[in-house]
This record gives C-alpha cells, structure tokens and sequence, in this order.
C-alpha cells in the first residue's frame, strides 16, 4: 500500500500550493497518474478521503486523469501504446522498446476558491 | 427549476465566485527523488558504490549479504543498511559480520524511502566507506517506485519461488540492472526452468544482467563478487 504514502505527498504538495494561493477552499486536485506508474487510482481514491480529512482539502474531489503507456521501437522507431510492460513492436514484433510516457505520478492542476 | 432556491428560473446564479484553475505540474514523488538526488551526490563525492536489494520476503538477500560480506569484507569496506517493518533480526545477523549495520523500521510501510537512507547514512563513517548494501524491505512491488539513490536496484529471485516472477512483477524487474537467480542448489528438488526464467527477464528488461547463485554452496559467486570488485572500483576512482 505505497498509495497511501504517495497520497500523503498529495496532500502536502496540495496544500502547500494552495498556501501560496491564498486560498479559502479548493474544490479539486487534478492528478496526471501513468498506467506503469504502478500506482491503482482506487487505492489513491481511498486514501484521499482519508488523508484530507479536517485540512483544506476535505470535501474536495480527486480527479485522475490516466495516461496512456506508449514506447518507442528499438529496432524501426515505432511509436506504439503499451498495454502492459510485455507489448512488442505491431510493426516489427520486437520486444526491445523504450518507454517515454506512461509513468507518470503528476498533480497537474487545482481548482480553488 | 433553480435547484438552489427553488423559483421558476432555470438559469441564474447566487453571487457564486467563478472557480480558480490553477497548474500545479509537480511531481507527486518530487520530494523523495530530491532527498534520493541527495544521497545520490553524497554517494558520487564519498566514492561510495550502493545497492538497492530488492525481492519478495524469503528469497535469501540477508544470506546473500551476511556471505558476501564474509568472503569480501576483508578487500572492500561495506556499510549495511536494513529495512524491515519490524525486528531488528536482520541487523542482528549482519552484526555478527563486524560489518557497520543500521536496522531502519519502517512499521507500516512497505518499502524503503530516500529520507530514511538518508538519516540511515548518519550512523555510518562515509570517509572510509566503499559500498553501502540497502536490504529494502521484502516486496517486490512499492520498492520499484522509490529511488533511494543508489546505484543499482538489484533484484533476487529464488528457485523456489516461479519462474514467471519476472512477468508478474514486471515493474520491479524492470527497474532492477541487475538479477540474482538464488538458491541454484535446490534445482534438482524443485521445477523451476532457469532458461524460462532468463528469457522472461530479458522481455520485461531487455539487457538486464544476470547471476545465477547460491548462498548456501557458494555456486556462481565468484562471478557476483568480480562485478562488486569492478563497480567498487570504478566509483572510487571517479569519487
């Protein structure tokens, strides 16, 4: 259960930005997760209602946004998504492939007030 | 209808502020990788070769350091650091090495983080140290997510577990340079097809280095010890 740590650096990354903002209530946080991030939305979901509770955040909404895995062919240079870390290549069927995005752990926005 | 006061306009607002949207773009995990960038440094400036160990509960890294401490000890100053959720056993048994250990508990956590190691190293003379070992705690999934400045993340793997371990765990074998087959002794006992489980890792990781050892006969060490006497090499020169 890291979700439960990366929650808490949410939290504090969230309420830290809202500081800066002055804000008197923030409505949601936006979150840009990966889907190799090894991260389950489910489980942030959940430790969200926990971790904000009595702080700014509490009430607000998490909102994920996932982001789609895609590597680049070693052998041809075919940009490809990958559904799981053993996808090959559809155009060669390689299995040598460099990711480049599908391991995000990002907050990308905030709504407040 | 309006929802909020009930009269007949479907349409009009009460005195509601329009919401703020602001970007934040921040990594979630900044903060560990900062204290892990760190470490990172303080490991480059000390000459100071780390490995993360990483694997599921049982398949042998205290057996692996408390025998590679013993056969190498003498020519390369270690440092260990153990993580556990509880217990300092494992830091008992290193102890009995002479070896400098520091036991990190981490309770309910599931893996290590680069500001435990980081408070990890106060308790150790970095001057004349050569190589840290980080035994993270037993899990082959959070550990992959946490970089804890080290060199190399280095996973074992047992006989007795499957052969598959690597596609079912593909992140962590994925983030790991490095594969130690352990227990080769127990081959003839258990059905385990090493060629498969070679195979498998070099699809999640293709390139990913493998040693296949045991603990117990000392089989295939001779070969892990010359690639830590090269690596230690190599980062005391550059440190």
């Amino acid at each position: 259960m890291h979700e439960l740590g990366i929650t808490q650096s949410i939290v504090e990354i969230a309420l830290r930005t809202a500081e800066g903002q002055q804000a008197k209530k923030i409505h949601s946080v936006t979150l840009e997760i990966g889907s190799l991030s090894g991260v389950v939305p489910e489980a942030l979901q959940f430790c969200y209602d926990a971790c904000s509770k009595e702080s700014l955040l509490e009430g607000s909404r998490l909102i994920i946004e996932e982001v789609e895995a895609k590597a680049r062919c070693r052998d041809c240079a075919v940009e490809y998504p990958l559904t799981d870390l053993l996808a090959c290549c559809p155009a060669c069927g390689s299995a040598a492939g460099d990711l480049f995005c599908g391991e995000e752990l990002r907050i990308k926005e905030m709504e407040i007030d | 209808m309006c929802v909020d006061c009930g009269c007949a306009e479907p349409d009009h607002h009460h005195g509601e502020v329009p919401r703020k949207r602001i970007s934040v773009e921040e990594d979630i995990l900044a903060k560990n990788d900062r204290l892990a960038a760190a470490n990172r440094a303080l490991f480059a400036e000390q000459g100071v070769f780390s490995l993360n160990l990483v694997s599921s509960p049982g398949s042998g890294k205290t057996s692996l350091l408390e025998k590679t401490l013993a056969d190498l000890k003498s020519e390369i100053n270690f440092a260990v650091l153990e993580g556990d959720q509880q217990t300092a056993n494992d830091a008992e048994r290193i102890a009995t090495t002479g070896v400098p250990v520091h036991q990190i508990n981490t309770g309910a956590g599931c893996h290590l983080d680069a500001h435990m190691v980081g408070h990890g190293l106060e308790h150790f003379d970095l001057d004349s140290l050569q190589m840290l070992m980080i035994e993270n705690v037993g899990n082959l999934v959070c550990p992959a997510s946490f970089d804890l400045g080290e060199d190399f993340k280095v996973s074992l793997l047992s006989v007795t577990e499957g052969e598959d371990k690597p596609l079912k765990y593909p992140q962590m074998f994925r983030a790991s340079e490095i594969m130690l087959v352990n227990k080769i002794d127990l081959l003839p006992y258990v059905r385990f097809d090493v060629a498969k489980c070679r195979e498998y890792a070099e699809r999640v990781h293709p390139g990913i280095r493998i040693f296949e050892i045991s603990c117990y006969s000392g089989e295939g060490l001779d070969r892990w010890y010359d690639w830590l006497r090269e690596k230690v090499g190599e980062k005391r020169t550059k440190g």
